[in-house]
């Protein structure tokens, strides 16, 4: 017999690295000078997001106040419900169709980054603990908002994927893009 | 006006989360969310501050609204962080999960706490 080449030995190239961040969607590694071309109008869209999903978490605390010593409820809600809409839009934007390059750092990392917040959430057990002196307050805040995070994110996700198998099943196969390393040569 | 504040404090929080998020995950090679676990925790460094400076009776609503709500909330983020948890997990992660969960929690509410009480020396 002859030589064979092994197919998908060293030719292929290889992706040492899965994106995780879904804000960083490129395929490592990148070459220096590739990493910030193209960047200006993403950075711009996330700007505008950010300022569009700040102005909508300050709104939701007008609107439901927290008083000082209380269960931050609202930026619970808030926190929980930014987790369930990234579950959405991943599912739609990488799995479901194809959007365009600026969709993801509008909605995800402007709008909803910008929603969501981490540093409330830790001053927010800061202020229950130290401040109040509610330690079980404090340490079930830390826990719920985790779990609940978490769970949205997988939930949405979940009746994402559905909604879109039910809608496309009547009209051929769903397009499903093979991980997120797939097409995304956007840099 | 405190509308303005919040949006002007967002606008310029959530480009540097996505500019650190980028430039630090582009320099390494693992899939551990380093950058947004870094802006999360800076996010937290700067409000635990400025609660201090508050409880010095230090700051006005105007300087907690533009960087507190505005900058601190719009530089942090709570979606990605748990997105990417459970993206870890499933992708047979579990550890990176579990690290990344435990870091966040552990030196962002560290950071807080420790920078609330400094602010308030500092300002006091």
């Amino acid at each position: 017999m002859t030589e064979v080449p092994q197919p998908g030995g060293r030719a292929g190239r290889v992706h040492p690295v899965e994106p995780i961040d879904p804000d960083v969607e490129v395929a490592l590694p990148v070459p220096p000078d590739h990493r910030w071309r193209g960047q200006g109008a993403p950075v711009a869209m996330v700007a505008l997001g950010g300022g569009l999903g700040s102005a909508a978490r300050y709104g939701a605390g007008e609107l439901w106040p927290t008083a000082p010593a209380a269960f931050p409820w609202t930026t619970l809600g808030v926190n929980v419900a930014g987790c369930a809409a990234i579950g959405v839009l991943m599912v739609l934007i990488t799995e479901a169709r194809t959007a365009h390059r600026l969709v993801r750092p509008f909605l995800g990392a402007g709008v909803l980054g910008g929603f969501t917040t981490f540093s409330t959430y830790a001053v927010d057990v800061q202020r229950l603990v130290v401040e109040e002196g509610r330690a079980a307050a404090g340490v079930g805040y830390l826990a719920l908002t985790l779990v609940t995070a978490v769970a949205a994110v997988w939930a949405a996700q979940a009746v994402t994927r559905s909604a879109v198998r039910r809608s496309s099943s009547g009209g051929g196969a769903p397009r499903v893009a093979a991980g997120a390393a797939g097409g995304e040569g956007d840099a | 006006m405190n509308w303005l504040l919040v949006v002007a404090g967002g606008m310029l929080g959530a480009p540097l989360r996505y500019v650190t998020d980028r430039a630090v995950q582009l320099r390494h090679g693992s899939p551990f969310p380093w950058g947004t676990l870094v802006v999360n925790i800076t996010g937290c460094l700067i409000l635990g501050t400025l609660t201090g400076a508050t409880l010095a009776g230090a700051t006005s609503e105007s300087v907690r609204l533009l960087l507190g709500t505005g900058l601190c909330g719009a530089l942090t983020t709570y979606s990605t962080f748990s997105y990417e948890t459970l993206r870890l997990a499933e992708k047979g992660r579990g550890r990176y999960a579990a690290a990344y969960v435990g870091a966040s929690l552990a030196v962002g509410l560290g950071a807080a706490f420790l920078a609330a009480v400094v602010g308030e020396a500092a300002w006091g």
